[in-house]
């Protein structure tokens, strides 16, 4: 390497560590108040604890009832992924393999409707299944993820199910499968990158999702994790320990999550944007 | 292809394979936006059982509504900040992240930390670093400008939501420029270089054009987030101060769910639906006249 090009790449690589700490900065500071007591927080938010005393964490904890807004959290982002990618793999399949008019069409109306926004459907959303007295309840919200989360699925799905070869297929019809078995055996197994990467598309958009969740669930019992970190916020608005505690346990499971599958989050985000 | 013997089995699979995903679709977004339209020409106030037809009075109020158009101007205007920054800063750190320099992966996975994070979280922690952290900073260093808090100020808030929404979106965006970048041909590029076009002649001439597909796609989705900002808005400034900050989508959500005007509301829905359909058809139907093939 020339001399100039050794400068070049020394230059780049102090730009993108200084925009680096601008990214993660914020979290440093939110890390570090967390273990403060609110007058040394208020007083200099920059200097670092002087002990990691966790009162802030269990306080925290107590209030935002974490464990249950964490299961819920956990419960409805499980099973919408699960069913969306199930359910949006056996239609796109469905779709391209009997295309029909009407299946065009269908599709094309599930491509269509993407452009549609949320705050589009809210309201009556949240009249019809008020009125059927749905509400309030995490089977509804992840039935409702999956009617939102289907098109993009099934988008995505298709383009990918028109490169598995129909001989394979066929072959194995001919050995005797049903078209069921075909699928779950040949077909589902083929689509395993696919369905990771929206799956990863999925967990990120249902596990952060605010505003749905605030409509359907009004029981605290039934809160998420956004909500639940929401509702305290606004309860314990001048005790700052606690809420940047609150933060960091809201964070907490996904930074985990990211450490170890960090590779396959930004390739899903990649692939998922291709198609 | 084949297919099932007989009318009963053929339509047992069909309502097999697609049947649960199209009654999700159908009855979650088809039906309620449907209705949503009806619901536009209705007074409802969220209460009472009866509805009654209004015709276009709802539409009408919506123009009257000084509050909703001051919220689509701001929305527009912050739309058009945040898809320029996001895409620009979005693409030159994946251009430097494309180049083989040494711990790009680190780079990338930090780029793209605050996307894994809701924005009502993200909100939180940025409200307390523009009220406590930033204006201890500015009183300590004597930085006028951060002194005081950002968010207090109308002006200023807004950049701050701004400043927010770059630094959430612009990793995931470098992450999809990244994916494009790689798909560009090496021995074109190579090629161009042995000709004697120099790298910013390759950017402008063979990197930006190839690239078309990606910018479709990053601008369509930091439009679509941008008209439908809510959380973030609703953790940073709480539409506030005096209403400055109030995104439309959260003034949607106030006159619906709060002033309980439902049928208005609905309305305001529907005119921002058509505003986003058209101002996203136009931006794809212009991108895909500039697409190239490699």
């Amino acid at each position: 390497m020339t001399r100039k090009r050794v400068a070049s790449s020394v230059i780049k690589f102090i730009v993108l560590t200084v925009i680096l700490i601008l990214f993660i900065v914020p979290f440093v500071f939110l890390l570090i108040n967390s273990f403060k007591e609110n007058m040394a927080i208020t007083s200099n938010p920059l200097s670092l604890p002087e002990s990691f005393s966790m009162v802030n964490y269990m306080n925290a904890f107590d209030k935002m009832n974490y464990i249950a807004a964490f299961t819920n959290s956990l419960v409805i982002t499980v099973l919408s992924v699960l069913f969306i990618s199930l359910f949006a793999a056996m239609t796109a399949h469905y779709f391209v393999r009997n295309n029909t008019k009407f299946n065009q069409y269908t599709f094309m109306l599930m491509v269509a409707s993407m452009i549609i926004p949320f705050q589009a459907i809210m309201i009556p959303l949240v009249k019809i299944y008020g009125s059927l007295d749905l509400l309030n309840s995490k089977w509804s919200l992840i039935y409702m993820y999956i009617g939102f989360g289907s098109s993009l699925a099934v988008f995505i799905y298709h383009g990918f199910v028109k490169s598995i070869p129909k001989e394979l297929e066929e072959a194995a019809l001919i050995d005797g499968c049903t078209r069921v078995q075909t699928f779950f055996r040949i077909v589902f197994p083929v689509l395993m990158p696919t369905t990771a990467t929206i799956s990863i598309l999925n967990v990120l958009w249902i596990w952060n999702d605010f505003l749905l969740p605030s409509l359907i669930l009004v029981d605290p019992e039934q809160r998420t994790l956004p909500l639940s970190t929401y509702n305290f916020y606004g309860t314990y608005t001048v005790d700052y320990g606690p809420l940047m505690a609150s933060l960091v346990l809201t964070i907490f499971p996904i930074i985990i999550i990211y450490l170890f599958a960090q590779k396959y989050i930004i390739q899903g985000v990649m692939q998922g944007s291709i198609k | 292809m084949i297919t099932e013997k007989g009318v009963w089995n053929r339509l047992r699979t069909r309502l097999l394979f697609t049947g649960p995903t199209l009654f999700a679709f159908i009855t979650v977004m088809i039906i309620p936006f449907l209705y949503g339209i009806y619901l536009t020409f209705t007074n409802w106030d969220g209460i009472s059982t009866t509805l009654s037809l209004v015709g276009i009075q709802n539409y009408l109020a919506v123009f009257r509504d000084i509050e909703f158009w001051k919220s689509f101007g701001l929305t527009l205007k912050y739309v058009f900040y945040t898809v320029v920054l996001i895409n620009v800063i979005a693409f030159m750190l994946a251009y430097v992240l494309t180049k083989g320099l040494k711990g790009q992966s680190i780079f990338r996975a930090g780029f793209f930390l605050p996307n894994l994070v809701g924005g009502i979280v993200l909100g939180f922690i940025w409200q307390f670093i523009f009220n406590n952290v930033l204006v201890y900073l500015g009183q300590h260093a004597s930085i006028q400008s951060l002194s005081t808090t950002w968010l207090a100020d109308p002006d200023k808030a807004f950049w701050a939501l701004v400043i927010v929404t770059v630094w959430q979106n612009a990793g995931y965006m470098m992450v999809i420029y990244i994916a494009g970048l790689t798909g560009v041909p090496n021995d074109i590029m190579e090629a161009a270089s042995i000709d004697g076009a120099n790298s910013w002649t390759r950017l402008r001439k063979m990197v930006l054009p190839l690239m078309v597909p990606s910018f479709i796609v990053c601008i369509f989705l930091s439009l679509q987030r941008g008209f439908m900002v809510y959380d973030v808005n609703l953790a940073l400034t709480k539409g506030g101060p005096f209403s400055s900050t109030q995104m439309v989508s959260m003034h949607v959500y106030e006159k619906a769910f709060l002033s309980r005007d439902y049928g208005v509301g609905q309305a305001e829905a529907f005119v921002l639906f058509l505003m986003v359909a058209l101002i996203t058809l136009l931006q794809v139907y212009f991108s895909k006249k500039l697409e190239v093939e490699a």
